[in-house]
């Protein structure tokens, strides 16, 4: 196949069209009733191409791209599982897709029904009492959720508590959402094996704090012991424990965040819950939270009359609202379908067969990849590079080397707790043989890093593209075709 | 293995300080354009703003990579070098011959309390 | 356990025991204190077979209604065309993460990279990004660079007659950020920009979000608006609609430092309330204080052009909370949705959809008025949407459509109702809607 990189405006020619809409037949001209003032000046130079030049050139792009369908796809703390085809053809049924969100409840109750059976799906997963399906994506219910935390605060008069503690370990999102909803961070320092150091906690612990974002499973995929001691602390100093759902996939049929002390959480569907993760969205970032902080949930609720009928509600206690109607609605079918395909028989093993996984290509690996953490993890862990420090190949070349050999690679430089991190997670819709083969192949990467380092640091050899420079592109940024042009 | 340059001073936090009568010139040091990688960015204050020792007053980015710049002395800034809006890169090539912003000392005692040469040596070792 | 998700044989889980050097996969676990063990089933239906789900889901389909819409309110039912979802399942495209490693993502940075070129062609703005969530958070965005780019001001103002949905959202990211809010009030329906040059006097405004069209679908006119904030040295955004920019002057053309809105009018299914598309562009000086992923372009080690994430060093991943925002995920695939959208229609068909959809919307307030049920509120410009006044009980009005498979007008409150026309409907469909409200 032909290498192509055209951009769909160098396709253009002008008077060729892709479109062909109904004539105009009401008989006025509207535009001309519109002030010369209140309109564009200067057209904007979009593409003029047929149906079939776009319908090729979008292929064409699909084929530069490595999904899930592609191939294995270990990139840690991201939950790649597979995406099942059926929950993409439910989500399109017209019945559904073509509702307005502000059509009467009454003329939309097949989709207010799976939202609240959704809801009640993910409380039960939880163990909390309510949820939310409103924020887009994860960020946006650590935003959410940080709000409800401060919302809590607010409303019993405590308004000093504008703490929030987060682990040094913890994603970058925590502290960033944490800023965005007012809350000062304070940072609480982890052990050697990336779990949190309960006596470096303690004296953070005053009448200034809000609360505390957790994963657990921690950043290195492994299980806080502490969690109940923590969870005592926290909440004896009157704050609240956030929980980070990003790592909730291993404790499915293991333990549900709310029975570990946890107040508020969120999930990500396009992670947990099998929706696709779409090229970087759109995602789905549910919020759940205990008794004592449902009303605080952001506004619109959807609800359940005594008649079994389903209404909107707004809420005079809500923090407000933090999205324009219900959220990413289109999403939330594609997770709602995935766990009632699974069911209770099979969700239970979802967290036990991605733990499996996770440790058998640890086990298989560690003999020639630095395991700074021994132990069973649980979805996901992390090598500090190879464990042969003195061929100078690092974690960013061995990365690019498994590109050559068709796999995606792992997670880099993330957690920050070691030099070389590569942060691995299968997931649990991986076989044997896939990880067998990913195993095979990262054996073959370290032997190649002994005999020749050189290859592979100039590694990738066989992509589409290689080395492209990112510093000038940093420098002088060009963002459009119009700047590109110059 | 980074330069130190003997004539100047050093904030923890890899800042330079060279003093020109009341006047204290700041860039980052060797040890820190090193750290950093390929500079791409550069923020700085206006003239005119007014800073405290330890106030936060610029940032430097590389491609992966962001540092805070804190300004080691108090005072009012009067210049910031304009050249590295086009060519950020001059820090990688000279950090020691590359200023970032000048300050107008209010209390020129807190040079005294920075790090010396050698002092400074020491942290980059650590 | 093997399932068609789970792929694990006895003898697969077995083998893998065994070379983890455990008896049982509750080994895996015995880290975890026995107390907060799950030991119940989970409260959820049994598992489905495709049969069973796609019943579920048509009987849950057989309780909505597919109506003929004229409602907008901030989501209008225009025309998709078929092309568009053929191409986004092409799962290379679904299936994938955030392009992280460029050399095997080139598919989704290029499709990004082309989504920002159109979209800084339908602004006239020199900058944005790779998309927001929606067009609400993408004005709460705006509101914060406005902050961050003004350094010591913390005021931003935004006007009344910005859509509902949008200035909820950003009240409550302003209540929680700290952002002192304050709302210019609105005379005849649009912006009072007396008031505002008043609430600009203090000098203490980083800056302003002015809406067009309106949250009653007027065009207001903002000639010398973006004078006067500059003077006041805020900075000026704008809430507009994507699909209007190929008639209606451009936040460039206005002078505004900010665009921001919602890509939902760029074809996409309503889809009760989402997935759409955020959008946020700037001026190229305002970049650095721009949040969410950025696409650029730039050459390989071969001289290739090729396109990867930049300016990263931004973004939360990076700097924490010193980040200019807290976003991570945007609507990448949405955002493809609108790249195929504008490739296929061009600036005249974009045009033609704006024609259709505001001559339909002119010949019903025409007829409305006509019919002496419904009167004129505002004697101002409008595309697609427009409210009237009625002596009609709204209400009984609207159960009547609904009953005929029809979304009514938005009920404003005071007799006052909205409607909106799209490329969709028809001359019988607005006929049909006249004669069935004038029946109720």
């Amino acid at each position: 196949m032909k290498y192509y990189d055209k951009l769909i405006f160098e396709l253009s020619r002008p008077g060729r069209k892709g479109y062909h809409l109904p004539a105009d037949c009401y008989g006025v001209e509207a535009l001309k009733e519109i002030p010369s003032d209140l309109l564009r000046k200067e057209d904007p130079e979009l593409p003029e191409v047929s149906e079939l030049d776009v319908v090729r050139h979008y292929t064409n792009l699909s084929s530069k791209n490595f999904g899930v369908d592609t191939g294995f796809y270990p990139l840690g703390s991201c939950t790649m599982k597979y995406n099942p085809k059926i929950n993409e053809e439910l989500a399109a049924m017209p019945e559904f897709a073509a509702l307005h969100p502000l059509q009467p409840a009454e003329s939309a109750q097949g989709a207010l029904e799976l939202y609240y059976n959704l809801q009640k799906a993910l409380s039960n997963i939880a163990g909390l009492a309510e949820f939310t399906l409103n924020p887009y994506a994860g960020a946006h219910g650590e935003l959410t959720g940080l709000m409800v935390m401060r919302q809590y605060h607010i409303a019993r008069g405590d308004e000093k508590r504008r703490k929030v503690i987060v682990p040094d370990s913890a994603h970058g999102t925590n502290p960033a959402s944490a800023m965005v909803a007012g809350l000062e961070v304070v940072e609480v320092k982890s052990k050697p094996n990336g779990s949190i150091d309960v006596e470096d906690l303690k004296p953070l612990l005053d009448d200034t704090v809000a609360g505390i974002m957790m994963t657990n499973p921690n950043t290195l995929g492994m299980f806080e012991t502490e969690i109940m001691e923590i969870a005592r602390l926290v909440h004896e100093a009157g704050g609240l424990l956030y929980y980070d759902g990003a790592n909730l996939n291993p404790m499915l049929g293991k333990v549900r965040p709310g029975d570990m002390g946890f107040d508020i959480m969120h999930i990500n569907l396009h992670k947990t819950f099998s929706t696709p993760h779409g090229g970087g969205g759109p995602g789905s970032g549910p919020v759940g939270v205990a008794a004592h902080l449902v009303d605080f949930l952001p506004n619109p609720r959807v609800k359940k009359d005594e008649n079994g009928k389903f209404y909107i509600e707004n809420g005079d206690k809500s923090l407000g609202s933090i999205s324009s109607f219900l959220g990413n609605f289109g999403v939330m079918m594609k997770a709602y379908a995935y766990i009632l395909s699974l069911g209770k028989e099979n969700l239970k093993n979802v967290g036990p067969m991605a733990t499996l996984n996770a440790n058998y290509i640890k086990e298989s690996l560690k003999d020639d990849y630095l395991l700074p953490i021994e132990g069973a993890c649980k979805h996901e862990f992390v090598f500090d590079g190879l464990k042969d420090k003195s061929t100078g190949v690092t974690t960013l070349n061995v990365a690019k080397r498994l590109l050559d050999y068709g796999f995606h690679a792992p997670t880099i430089y993330f957690p920050l707790l070691f030099h070389e991190s590569m942060m691995i997670e299968p997931t649990e819709t991986e076989s044997k043989e896939t990880l067998d083969e990913f195993i095979e192949v990262m054996h073959k990467v370290a032997k190649e890093a002994k005999e020749d380092p050189e290859m592979v640091k100039q590694a990738p050899h066989t992509t589409l593209i290689s080395h492209p420079d990112e510093t000038t592109a940093a420098k002088k940024p060009v963002l459009s075709y119009r700047q590109m042009k110059g | 293995m980074s330069k130190i340059e003997e004539g100047c001073r050093y904030a923890e936090s890899h800042e330079w300080v060279r003093v020109d009568e009341d006047v204290a010139v700041i860039g980052i040091s060797d040890y820190a354009q090193h750290a950093l990688g390929n500079i791409v960015y550069v923020d700085l204050p206006e003239v005119g703003d007014e800073l405290e020792a330890g106030d936060e007053f610029g940032a430097v980015e590389s491609v992966k990579a962001a540092s805070d710049l804190y300004s080691p002395v108090s005072g009012t800034v009067v210049a910031v070098n304009e050249e590295l809006e086009d060519r950020p890169e001059a820090i990688n090539e000279d950090a020691f011959g590359t200023w970032l912003i000048k300050v107008a000392m209010t209390d020129s005692s807190e040079v005294d309390k920075l790090l010396d040469a050698e002092a400074y040596a020491k942290i980059c070792e650590e | 356990m093997s399932n068609r998700y789970i792929p694990h044989t006895e003898e697969d889980i077995k083998a893998m025991l065994e070379k983890i050097g455990v008896e049982s996969i509750d080994d895996l676990f015995a880290d975890i204190p026995s107390e907060v063990i799950f030991k119940e089933e989970y409260d959820i239906p049994s598992s489905m077979s495709e049969i069973e789900l796609r019943r579920h889901f048509k009987e849950l389909a057989d309780k909505n209604e597919n109506l003929i819409v004229f409602g907008g309110n901030g989501v209008y039912d225009h025309y998709a065309p078929s092309v568009i979802p053929h191409l986004l399942e092409r799962s290379e495209f679904y299936t994938a993460y955030t392009p992280y490693q460029p050399e095997i993502s080139q598919g989704t940075l290029q499709y990004i990279f082309e989504y920002q070129s159109m979209i800084c062609e339908l602004t006239g703005m020199e900058s944005t990004n790779a998309s927001m969530y929606d067009g609400a958070t993408s004005a709460a965005e705006a509101m914060f660079m406005m902050v961050a780019s003004a350094k010591k001001k913390n005021r931003v103002l935004i006007s009344a007659t910005l859509p509902e949905h949008v200035a909820k959202v950003v009240q409550t990211y302003a209540k929680f950020h700290g952002v002192d809010l304050s709302i210019i009030p609105e005379k005849d329906g649009v912006t009072d920009l007396e008031a505002m040059k008043e609430m600009l006097g203090a000098g203490d405004v980083a800056g302003v979000i002015l809406p067009s069209p309106n949250r009653y679908g007027i065009i207001e006119d903002f000639t010398g608006v973006a004078d006067t904030i500059h003077a006041a040295k805020g900075l000026m955004a704008m809430y507009v609609d994507p699909s209007t920019l190929a008639v209606l002057r451009t936040p460039a053309e206005w002078g505004a430092d900010i665009a921001c809105g919602d890509g939902q009018t760029l074809g996409m299914p309503m889809q009760f309330g989402g997935p759409y598309l955020g959008f946020l562009a700037c001026r190229q000086s305002l970049i650095r204080k721009m949040p969410g992923r950025v696409v650029g372009v730039t050459t390989d080690g071969s001289g290739k052009r090729c396109y990867v994430l930049t300016l990263q060093a931004r973004e939360q991943h990076i700097r924490r909370e010193k980040a200019t925002s807290n976003i991570c995920s945007n609507q990448s695939l949405m955002a493809l949705y609108a790249t195929i959208y504008l490739s296929l229609l061009g600036v005249k068909g974009l045009r033609e959809v704006n024609t259709l959809a505001a001559d339909g919307a002119h010949y019903l307030y025409s007829r409305l008025i006509e019919s002496g049920k419904f009167h004129p509120v505002f004697d101002k410009p409008f595309l697609k949407e427009f409210v009237v006044k009625t002596d009609l009980d709204i209400n009984k009005v609207n159960e009547h459509l609904l009953r005929h498979g029809i979304m009514g007008g938005v009920d404003l409150g005071d007799g006052r109702v909205m409607f909106a026309v799209t490329e969709k409907r028809t001359r019988e469909e607005i006929d049909n809607l006249i004669t069935l409200m004038l029946e109720a």
